[in-house]
């Protein structure tokens, strides 16, 4: 039966493996449980497997070993439309439409989903206030758009219809560092509001230190640990030893 | 007699004719659209079916539409009148076109977009008609603008097995040795290849997404 933890996990990895079909192991052996509510974050080098392991949890990339539960139940139970459909999605450059406005993007899926008109209009609204965006950016199409706004664009429509799961591959990596900045400060805000359960992808340690509420640390299609961040400050691995080092000057003052 | 005064004492036959040839474009041009455009997205959905499909239309284009007139012939139902058969031929020829830009129009849409779309959780047809097919558009009409003008030049072969169109005057022409008979046939079929050019590049501006 249920464990007394059981209903704070959202995801669990159990034994998760993902190859290549030339027999390439991009990841080996996950295990790991994502908690309700919570920021996870993957860090991780390029080629990791951070974006992998992202992409196994909305059946994206399917997991060539082992399981993956999420609300409890095995992926493969999942209708992965409607998997997809609770799970807000948003990739480095928005990936927005560029055929549809700006309030198309984000009503599409409330639309497909048999909205009213109406209700998706307001929802739009709504939407664009939360992100920070003026309403009046809802005619605009995606290319009249900063790089700024596109990310706050992409980040409303993955949480058009209030989906309890958030997935984020990088958003905030093709942004100059003064964007980059206020993005992150207002997705901590947001998160406080909404208590989302969150996978967030960086490879920015500094952003993993100040979004994450813990830390998964992968190298290799392996992982090395997942550490709060109090833990991932004292640890003595020398793989998160590695990492402080590279990221040294940013980080005195959290120590 | 020079080509304006022959074209003035005929002009109801001139009328007639290229009505007839326009009969035979926008009917196989509309039927290679109907088959190619399906036949392209079914190409992008099961890629070991790209060499037969691409293949196959292919050699089409390389049989001489002459040849290709005489190979139908003997088809039932299509070889009982001329102008079945010529369309039937138009149709293989613009489908090449038709295919090979619908592969490529969704081929080329950028990867990020499908991958965010499958992510929100879009279907395979959802994510077919709103985000492949329109961002594809300009791509396609790009290919039906090609089809269209090669099918106005070669449907002019189709007055060879007597299919009507602007064709007779050029066949009718060229066993006079008349130019003025010649052009007759040959002016109105250029300005329609040019007005299709014009129009749909002028579609295929307004489509196109960016």
């Amino acid at each position: 039966m249920d464990t007394p933890t059981a209903d704070h996990v959202a995801i669990e990895f159990r034994n998760v493996s993902y190859g290549l079909n030339g027999g390439t192991e991009v990841l080996h052996n996950l295990n790991m449980d994502i908690r309700r509510g919570e920021t996870l974050v993957l860090l991780g080098r390029s080629g990791s497997g951070k974006t992998t392991t992202l992409k196994l949890i909305n059946h994206l990339l399917a997991a060539t070993e082992g399981e993956i539960r999420v609300d409890g139940r095995a992926l493969r139970e999942w209708d992965v439309i409607r998997l997809r459909r609770m799970t807000g999605y948003v990739i480095q450059e928005a990936g927005l439409f560029p055929h549809y406005t700006v309030e198309r993007n984000i009503g599409l899926v409330p639309k497909i989903e048999g909205w009213p008109a109406e209700r998706i209009r307001n929802r739009v609204q709504e939407l664009l206030q939360l992100v920070g965006l003026e309403p009046r950016i809802g005619s605009r199409y995606p290319r009249e758009l900063s790089g700024g706004q596109r990310q706050r664009v992409g980040v409303a429509r993955a949480l058009a219809v209030d989906p309890p799961f958030l997935l984020m591959d990088e958003p905030f990596g093709a942004l100059d560092p003064l964007t980059r900045v206020e993005l992150q400060r207002e997705f901590l805000a947001l998160q406080k509001r909404l208590q989302k359960t969150v996978v967030f992808v960086t490879h920015d340690l500094r952003e993993a230190l100040l979004l994450g509420s813990r830390i998964a640390l992968l190298e290799a299609g392996r992982l090395v640990a997942v550490h709060t961040k109090p833990e991932f400050m004292a640890s003595q691995d020398p793989l998160v030893m590695a990492y402080k080092q590279a990221f040294d000057a940013g980080l005195g003052e959290h120590s | 007699m020079n080509l304006w005064q022959f074209m003035l004492q005929n002009h109801v036959e001139v009328f007639e004719l290229t009505l007839e040839h326009l009969w035979l474009v926008a009917m196989s041009t509309g039927l290679a659209v109907l088959a190619g455009i399906p036949l392209g997205i079914l190409v992008t959905r099961q890629p070991w079916l790209n060499k037969p499909i691409l293949g196959g239309a292919n050699i089409i284009q390389t049989i001489p539409s002459l040849a290709l007139f005489g190979f139908l012939l003997p088809a039932p139902w299509i070889g009982a009148r001329a102008d079945r058969l010529a369309i039937l031929a138009l149709m293989l020829y613009a489908l090449l076109p038709l295919i090979r830009n619908t592969y490529a129009g969704i081929k080329g849409v950028d990867p990020a977009v499908i991958e965010a779309g499958r992510g929100m959780g879009l279907t395979d047809r959802q994510l077919l008609l709103q985000v492949e097919l329109p961002l594809a558009l300009g791509v396609i009409i790009a290919g039906v603008r090609v089809a269209t003008v090669i099918s106005v030049g070669l449907a002019t072969i189709a007055a060879a097995i007597g299919a009507g169109g602007l064709g007779e005057y050029i066949f009718r022409g060229l066993a006079m040795v008349n130019n003025s008979v010649i052009l007759a046939g040959a002016i109105p079929a250029a300005l329609m290849a040019l007005a299709a050019d014009v129009g749909l590049g002028w579609l295929e501006k307004k489509l196109s997404p960016h």
